[in-house]
C-alpha cells in the first residue's frame, strides 16, 4: 500500500546550530596523509623500496671488496666508487617507489574511490597536489636516508680500497641527496602518470619504459643524435644528479635536475589537464 | 533543492540524459525512477560535479555543487558504484572524507553508529558484504550532515531489516527538513517511502507527479462487472465522469468513476442480475510500465534512423 504522508511543504528548516564546515588545502593533504598510511600496500612498497636500496647498493660494496681481495674484479667494476656502489641499488628502488606512485593515484580509480575523493574535493586539482607532494616528500625522505645508511655502512666495508670514500669527499653529500630528490621525484611522476593514465596497469607500464626501455632504444638511433637525445632522457638526465663526476655524455648534476624537473613538470601537467576535463 | 536546467549527457552518439528540467524540494522524498539505462545515475553524477553535462545545468541549494565552500555539507551522495577503496577500514575511508572539510572526528563516529556498522568499523571495507558496503556509502552520504541528501539503488543488496532502516530513515530525513532524493527502477519500493516522483526514460523527463496523481493519470481504479444484460447496465450507470468499456457480445464491463458499491445498488435498483462485481486498484507498477514502455516506443523509431552511423 502507498503511505503518502502529507506533502506538508515546509521550508527548509536550516537549523542554526550547523557547524560551518570547509574544504581548505590543510584538510586536503591531512586527508591524502591519512589516505596514504591506511594501506598496507604503502608500508610494504615502501618498505621493499627502501629495502632495494640498501640491499643492493651492500652487496654491490661487498661484491666489489671480495673482488678485491682477490685480485678478481671485473673490469667495469674496477672503476667504481664508494658512492656509484653504494647508490647500485637506486634502479631497483625506483620501480618500487615509482609504481606505489601510480598506485597511490590510478588505485583510486581502480577501486572506486575517486568518485569519493572528488565528491569531497570537487575542485578536483588540489586533491593532484596534495597527493603529489606528499608522496614526492614521502619519498624524498626515505630515498635520503637509504643512501645516507647505505654510503656509511658500504664507505666502512670498501675502507682500504681505491673506492674507499668519506662524507666529506667532494661531492659526495651532494650525491647522496641528489639520489634520494631523484626518488622523490620518480614517485611524483608515478603519480602524475597514475592519474593522468587512470590505471593502474597502464601507469606502471610507461613508468617502466620512460625510466628503463626508452634509454635501450635510442641506442637504435645514429650516433650523432644519440649524443644530443640521450642526456635529455628522464633516466639519464635524473642519473646525472646523483653522479659524482659527468662527462661530455651527461648533464651536469644541476643541468640534470632542471631536466628533470622539467619532466615532472610535464607529467604533472598532463595529469592535471585530465582530472579537471574528463569525468569520473 | 535539487534544481535541473535542460540537464543534457551525451556520449559521443548516445545521448544518456535528455534535457531534464526537474526541480527537488525539500521536506519530502523524492523518487527519481526509471528503467535500467534511464540516466538516473548519470543524472546523480552530474548533480555532484563528477560528470560534466554536455549542456544544461543542475544547481544545488542555487550553485554548482563545486562551487560550495563545504560540499559535503550540502549534498550528501550515495552512488551507485563503490566509491571506496577495499583495503582501508570504514572508519578510515570515513575519517579520510571527514579530514577534507574538518569535520571533528565525533561526528565520524557518529554516523557509523547511525549506519550500525560499530561492530565492523576497524575491518577492511574489501571484506564487507554487499549490504554492509551499502550502509558505509550512506554512512559516507551522512557524514557531512548535509541538507540534501542523494542516494543511487539505496536498497540493492540490502536484507529486509535493511530495506526497512533505509525507509524509515529516508522519511525521517524528509522530516528534518532535507532534500532526498532516491533513484530506483522499482516502482513497488519508491511507492512506500516517495511523495513526490520524477519518472525518466531513456534520458528524458516522463512525469513529474506525485504518487497519487500517477495512480489517477493511470485510470484509477476500475471495477470488473458481468451481468445478464450488460446493455442496460451501460445505460444505467451512464453519468459524468463514468468511463464504461466491454466486448460487444460479452458479459463483463470495465467500468470507472463510480465504486462497486454504487454499481451494485443501481443495478438492484433496476432489477438487473449480475454475476460478479470486483474492483481493482491499479498497480503503480502497470502504471510505471505504460509510461516508460511509451518512451522506449518513441524513441525507437529515432534510434532506428540513428543506426546507419552508429554502425561503423
Amino acid at each position: 500500500m502507498t503511505t503518502i504522508t502529507a506533502t506538508t511543504e515546509t521550508p527548509p528548516t536550516t537549523t542554526s546550530e550547523r557547524p560551518a564546515y570547509r574544504v581548505t588545502t590543510a584538510g586536503v593533504l591531512r586527508s591524502e596523509w591519512a589516505k596514504l598510511w591506511s594501506l598496507r600496500s604503502t608500508w610494504i612498497t615502501l618498505g621493499l623500496g627502501l629495502l632495494f636500496l640498501v640491499a643492493f647498493g651492500l652487496i654491490a660494496t661487498a661484491r666489489y671488496k671480495s673482488g678485491y681481495d682477490s685480485g678478481t674484479l671485473d673490469k667495469d667494476f674496477a672503476s667504481r666508487t664508494g658512492v656509484e656502489l653504494s647508490l647500485f641499488g637506486t634502479d631497483f628502488a625506483q620501480l618500487a617507489l615509482g609504481v606505489l606512485g601510480v598506485l597511490v593515484t590510478a588505485g583510486e580509480y581502480s577501486t572506486g574511490m575517486i568518485r569519493s575523493t572528488l565528491a569531497a574535493v570537487p575542485r578536483r586539482l588540489p586533491v593532484l597536489w596534495s597527493k603529489a607532494a606528499l608522496y614526492g616528500v614521502v619519498v624524498l625522505v626515505v630515498g635520503t636516508i637509504g643512501a645516507f645508511v647505505t654510503f656509511q655502512i658500504g664507505s666502512g666495508i670498501v675502507s682500504g680500497t681505491p673506492a674507499a670514500m668519506s662524507l666529506s669527499h667532494a661531492g659526495v653529500v651532494r650525491a647522496l641527496f641528489g639520489a634520494g630528490l631523484y626518488l622523490g621525484l620518480v614517485g611524483v611522476i608515478g603519480a602524475a602518470l597514475g592519474m593522468l593514465l587512470r590505471s593502474v596497469a597502464g601507469g606502471i607500464s610507461v613508468l617502466v619504459a620512460t625510466l628503463m626501455l626508452i634509454p635501450g632504444l635510442v641506442t637504435l638511433l645514429p650516433s650523432s643524435w644519440q649524443d644530443n637525445i640521450s642526456p635529455y632522457l628522464p633516466s639519464n638526465a635524473g642519473q646525472s644528479m646523483y653522479a659524482l663526476t659527468h662527462d661530455a655524455t651527461s648533464l651536469s648534476p644541476g643541468a640534470g635536475l632542471w631536466v628533470f624537473l622539467g619532466w615532472t613538470v610535464l607529467a604533472l601537467a598532463g595529469a592535471a589537464y585530465r582530472l579537471v576535463r574528463s569525468d569520473v | 533543492m535539487i534544481e535541473a536546467q535542460q540537464l543534457t549527457k551525451r556520449y559521443g552518439e548516445k545521448t544518456a540524459v535528455d534535457g531534464l528540467d526537474f526541480v527537488v524540494k525539500p521536506g519530502t522524498v523524492t523518487g527519481f525512477l526509471g528503467p535500467n539505462g534511464a540516466g538516473k545515475s548519470t543524472t546523480m553524477r552530474m548533480i555532484v560535479g563528477l560528470d560534466a553535462p554536455t549542456s544544461g545545468s543542475v544547481t544545488v541549494n542555487g550553485r554548482r555543487y563545486a562551487q560550495h565552500r563545504a560540499p559535503l555539507q550540502e549534498v550528501g551522495a550515495l552512488l551507485e558504484a563503490k566509491s571506496i577503496h577495499p583495503g582501508r577500514s570504514a572508519y578510515n575511508h570515513l575519517k579520510a572524507l571527514a579530514l577534507t572539510h574538518g569535520i571533528p572526528r565525533a561526528r565520524v563516529d557518529e554516523v557509523i553508529d547511525l549506519a550500525g556498522l560499530g561492530s565492523v568499523a576497524r575491518k577492511r571495507a574489501g571484506a564487507f558484504s554487499l549490504g554492509m558496503g551499502q550502509r558505509l556509502g550512506i554512512a559516507a552520504a551522512l557524514l557531512g550532515d548535509p541538507q540534501t541528501v542523494m542516494l543511487d539503488e539505496p536498497v540493492n543488496g540490502l536484507d529486509p531489516e535493511g530495506v526497512l532502516w533505509i525507509r524509515n530513515l529516508l522519511t525521517s530525513l524528509a522530516e528534518e527538513g532535507r532534500t532526498v532524493f532516491v533513484s530506483s527502477h522499482l516502482m513497488s519500493e519508491m511507492a512506500l517511502v516517495a511523495d513526490h516522483l520524477i519518472i525518466v526514460g531513456r534520458g528524458r523527463l516522463l512525469a513529474d507527479t506525485t504518487v497519487s496523481d500517477l495512480v489517477r493519470q493511470a485510470g484509477g481504479d476500475t471495477v470488473t462487472v458481468a451481468t445478464q444484460d450488460p446493455a442496460r447496465l451501460r445505460e444505467v450507470l451512464a453519468g459524468p465522469g463514468v468511463d464504461i468499456t466491454g466486448h460487444i457480445g460479452s458479459e463483463e464491463l470495465q467500468v470507472t468513476g463510480i465504486t462497486a458499491r454504487e454499481i451494485g445498488l443501481k443495478a438492484a435498483e433496476h432489477g438487473i442480475a449480475l454475476f460478479e462485481l470486483s474492483s481493482r486498484t491499479v498497480s503503480l507498477e502497470q502504471a510505471f510500465m505504460d509510461l516508460t514502455r511509451d518512451a522506449v516506443e518513441y524513441h525507437g523509431t529515432t534510434t532506428a534512423i540513428e543506426t546507419p552511423g552508429r554502425a561503423a
